[in-house]
């Protein structure tokens, strides 16, 4: 008996009589002998709950986490304060250990949560319909492209701007082999997406035109100047979008996007080393029996009662099986609960506050660290909440200084952007003071000037 | 006013102007207006209408919408092929910690040593558990393994210079490998069951050929029932030049005891979310690593983990290898969900070897018990299991005679379940058994809790051979009652109007 089961020798006596066998060896014969272990598995025995815990938090120790560095990392993930009243609601029973749920009548909290969640979204990026969310923000751009090639009568290429996460772009590319569909980058021009390159490269055969607003680079792209070439091709527009910056920048709804999606992290979701967190994915009402994963909706009960319900489930795998809209199943109901709570917390007012802070830390920052001695900005474009630089040293030493005074000043840019070499991107939150934000600069000049490179 | 009508209020509709929780830091810089920071056309308006509340009434909120829902903590959940197994706590206090949950996904692998070392572990684990030599923990759930799996398989004939067109799965199959079918760019050929409940060999003879790309398998099946047949299917699809595929939705069934790599299987995934118990969340997070054999290994997705040894005695470094030229490339952002694998960890840890084994073994012997007690008086005259040998972890019954005899339907069954204080076996599913009933109880239950269970299937029973009525109409003690789910998708309201 471990400690997860409760199966007492009598119980197991009495189990195995009412089967009518002498051991559960004959319930495991029918499993070939040459396929039946000899022995368990060659892994360690197990450990007490005390034993677990240490073991676990050795190596957590062993990481370098926000609590024993100032972070200036971003990238797609970002250290906000995630409110108390995340946690203590999300680890309710009650949210955590139900299924996905099948059974409404049993399942109204999780659903009305959902429900919930989808307004919110919906008001976030000012289009109609939000799904009750996906795995995370990559993943969600290559399930925009599989939706837009049935929303397009069969058409196999996406415009993709440079500008857009690599990590999307990445995904993208690997989905795209099943798809047998092509991708055509476009460049970007001093940060931004290239408006003459994009003209060209879209096309009538074009199914989709991805755009990232703020952009990896941090530039805030004009999406609707940019959105006319996929209008004028009958391809969708699809926008990936920081929420956190929804507050302030004019939302994806209103700039001509049918598809806007997005990694969700920012919005009540830990660091976790990447994941778990969710993707979240709206668009316009043409395209709600096209949509991806589960959908709450409004319903009533038989006595009148109002009840919510998943909605819309002949699109999905479970129903629909090889006609489904797409796979998924399992997603990640939780996080996005733990948005839906960020959310409600902040509120209209802070909501917006919030992102008028992240504005005016990252204008201030922009400042401060463009006047330090080896340090300018990449791009000229406006910014939100992240900022590209150039340094006058090799990134990765310079990295490594900071990191000695407790600094993580932010995510080099080299392996993804070769031509970028020298870039280096900052990422700003709420838990970023001024006086962090001084520390960065200084750090960043001591560390330039220690190891620039000397002609 | 109940506590069930007042909970069905939205928290939107809690909400009134100048009603706040957040409370700021202090812009500590200048705050010039934005439009001297951001042109004004990049701006909005108005800010999204958020709900205006403050925190005691969000908690209430949500706490009150907590207890509309039914839990695995409140009580049993024996939902086929989901292996609603305990969620210990353990594992959320350790995936809690700060140098876990607030470690950033960039941080630069030498100073996330900790995180690398433990992905590197679980990797290691899963592949002796799987029988396989390497794994991914990429996928973010099982169809996402499987949509991984089929393009690994797509990347493994391109690489030999073929291109197959089709991929091979029983009827029995979860919906989720059809359609990871269609979005990997290939055909679904549906191989029929046998009358033991296995695949149709002569039927599966019949399809095989060299257009055939994988061939998917859930063993045991979604019947409950291992597929003694399985050397001779992996020997088929591998004569013919195709890989063969593992769902690991019933991995529960067999861990410490088979491996699906001995079995032949080329790519395996394991749901972290069932065998593993991380908590379903209502929905979510999982994850669904794959593990995969050598002549798969060159095309898995980047990065991996890796370990390098340490010289001179000291420690091993462990690292991302983004240098994978054969890789299908990335399958989502980052590394995957970290805070699943801490949780699966934690799990392997406590369990051990032996206690994977005894929790499968349990997990066994608690369905056929089940199975046993159902199969007596009047569920064994209703409900008469499908497929009548020994299972493994989970089982199926239908519910035809019961529909035919009584009038009342699986589904009436299940809602009538709820008032018992039950969650409902899996319905109508697997497709290939009419008004079925699928039952997975797992290993952490109780004798007595199997008992109750199949006590209320008897008294339901017995109350339909009475008054059929009763179950047709149920459930009368939920919050809501049956929903018209036919209006929600004929006039899907999907968000508030505000």
């Amino acid at each position: 008996m471990t400690r997860y089961t409760s199966a007492t020798p009598e119980d197991r006596a009495e189990m195995l009589a009412a089967i009518g066998v002498e051991s559960t060896a004959e319930l495991f014969a029918q499993i070939p002998a040459p396929l039946r272990l000899e022995e368990p598995p060659a892994l360690p025995g197990g450990m007490s709950e005390a034993g677990v815990y240490e073991r676990l938090a050795e190596l957590a120790a062993r990481n370098v986490d926000c609590e024993r560095q100032v972070c200036f990392l971003g990238a797609g993930m970002y250290d906000h304060y995630v409110p108390a009243i995340v946690d203590a609601i999300t680890q309710r029973s009650e949210f955590l250990t139900p299924y996905t749920p099948y059974q409404p009548e049993i399942s109204q909290g999780g659903l009305q949560a959902m429900f919930e969640f989808q307004t919110m979204m919906s008001e976030l990026t000012g289009l109609p319909v939000s799904n009750a969310g996906l795995y995370e923000g990559p993943s969600s751009v290559a399930s925009a492209a599989y939706l837009a090639i049935g929303a397009t009568k069969g058409r196999r290429r996406f415009v993709v701007s440079r500008g857009l996460h690599p990590h999307s772009r990445e995904t993208l590319a690997t989905y795209c082999e099943g798809f047998d569909a092509a991708i055509e980058e476009v460049g970007l021009d001093d940060g931004a997406t290239d408006p003459g390159a994009l003209a060209t490269a879209v096309d009538g055969e074009t199914a989709a035109v991805f755009l990232q607003s703020p952009n990896f680079l941090g530039a805030i792209e004009d999406v609707e100047a940019l959105g006319a070439a996929a209008r004028e091709h009958g391809a969708l527009l699809v926008v990936a979008v920081d929420p956190m910056t929804l507050g302030v920048l004019k939302p994806p709804g209103e700039c001509g996007a049918d598809i806007a999606l997005g990694e969700g992290q920012p919005l009540g979701n830990r660091l976790d080393f990447g994941g778990p967190s969710f993707g979240f994915f709206c668009g316009s009402e043409a395209l709600i029996r096209r949509m991806p994963g589960r959908i709450a909706g409004e319903t009533d009960d038989v006595d009148g009662r109002r009840g919510f319900v998943l909605a819309l489930q002949t699109r999905e795998q479970h129903i629909r099986r090889e006609k489904a809209t797409h796979n998924i199943c399992t997603a990640q109901a939780l996080n996005a609960l733990a948005a839906t709570i960020h959310l409600a917390w902040l509120g209209r007012e802070g909501f917006r506050e919030l992102g008028e802070l992240l504005v005016r830390r990252t204008a201030y920052a922009r400042e401060r660290l463009a006047a330090v001695e080896g340090v300018e900005l990449l791009h000229g474009a406006p910014v939100a909440r992240e900022l590209a630089l150039r340094l006058a040293a090799p990134v990765d030493r310079v990295l490594d200084r900071c990191a000695e005074r407790g600094i993580a000043a932010g995510y080099p840019l080299g392996r993804e952007y070769p031509e970028h070499e020298d870039g280096l991107l900052v990422a700003i939150t709420e838990r970023r003071t001024k006086a962090q934000i001084d520390a960065l600069a200084d750090a960043l000049g001591a560390a330039v000037a220690a190891e620039a490179v000397t002609v | 006013m109940s506590r069930q009508e007042e909970a069905v209020l939205t928290i939107f509709e809690r909400s009134k102007p100048g009603r706040r929780a957040a409370v700021l830091p202090e812009a500590e810089v200048p705050e010039p207006p934005l439009e001297e920071l951001i042109p004004a056309n990049l701006l909005r308006g108005e800010p999204p209408r958020l709900p205006e509340v403050a925190e005691p009434e969000i908690v209430r909120h949500y706490n009150r919408l907590s207890r509309r829902n039914f839990d695995l903590d409140t009580g049993f959940y024996p939902l086929g092929s989901c292996t609603m197994k305990h969620n210990p706590r353990l594992n959320e206090r350790v995936a809690a910690l700060p140098g876990h949950a607030r470690l950033h996904p960039a941080q630069e692998p030498k100073r996330a040593q900790g995180a690398l070392e433990m992905m590197w572990l679980l990797q290691e684990s899963l592949a002796e558990i799987c029988g396989l030599p390497h794994v991914s923990l990429q996928p973010s759930a099982g169809s996402h393994g499987e949509l991984a799996g089929l393009l690994l398989t797509r990347a493994f004939h391109a690489d030999r210079g073929e291109e197959r067109t089709k991929v091979l799965a029983p009827d029995t199959s979860h919906g989720t490998n059809p359609a990871s079918v269609t979005m990997a760019g290939y055909e679904i050929v549906k191989v029929e069951t046998d009358e033991r409940g296995g695949v149709d060999m002569d039927d599966l003879r019949a399809k095989v050929d060299d257009e055939v790309a994988c061939l998917m398998l859930t063993n045991p099946n979604t019947l409950g029932l291992f597929d003694e047949n399985i050397a001779e299917i992996a020997a088929l699809i591998h004569a013919a030049g195709g890989t063969l595929y593992y769902d690991g939705a019933n991995l529960n069934a067999v861990m410490g005891h088979s491996r699906p790599g001995d079995m032949g299987f080329d790519i395996v995934h394991v749901n972290l979310h069932k065998s593993f118990s991380q908590p379903h969340g209502g929905g979510g997070p999982g994850a669904g690593p794959i593990a995969v054999s050598e002549r798969i290994e060159p095309f898995l997705p980047r990065p991996h983990v890796v370990r390098g040894e340490g010289g001179n005695g000291s420690r091993a470094a462990y690292d991302l290898d983004f240098e994978r030229p054969k890789s299908i490339g990335r399958l989502r952002g980052f590394q995957g969900n970290f805070g699943v694998f801490v949780r699966s960890y934690a799990y392997i840890l406590s369990l051990g070897a032996d206690g994977l084994a005894e929790a499968s073994e349990t997990a066994v012997l608690n369905a056929n018990y089940l199975k046993a007690r159902l199969a007596e008086g009047r569920a064994g005259r209703h409900l008469p299991v499908a497929f009548d040998r020994h299972c493994m972890h989970e089982f199926v019954l239908s519910g035809k005679p019961m529909k035919k005899e009584l009038g009342v339907a699986t589904l009436d069954l299940a809602k009538r379940l709820l008032d018992f204080g039950f969650h409902p076996p899996t319905v109508y599913f697997p497709l290939l058994v009419e008004e079925a009933l699928m039952i997975e109880p797992t290993e952490t239950e109780t004798k007595e809790s199997l008992d109750a269970f199949a006590a209320a299937i008897d008294q339901i029973l017995a109350e339909a051979e009475e008054h059929p009525e009763k179950a047709k109409q149920a459930p009368y003690t939920t919050p809501v009652r049956r929903l018209d789910e036919v209006k929600a998708t004929r006039r899907p309201v999907v968000r508030q109007p505000l």
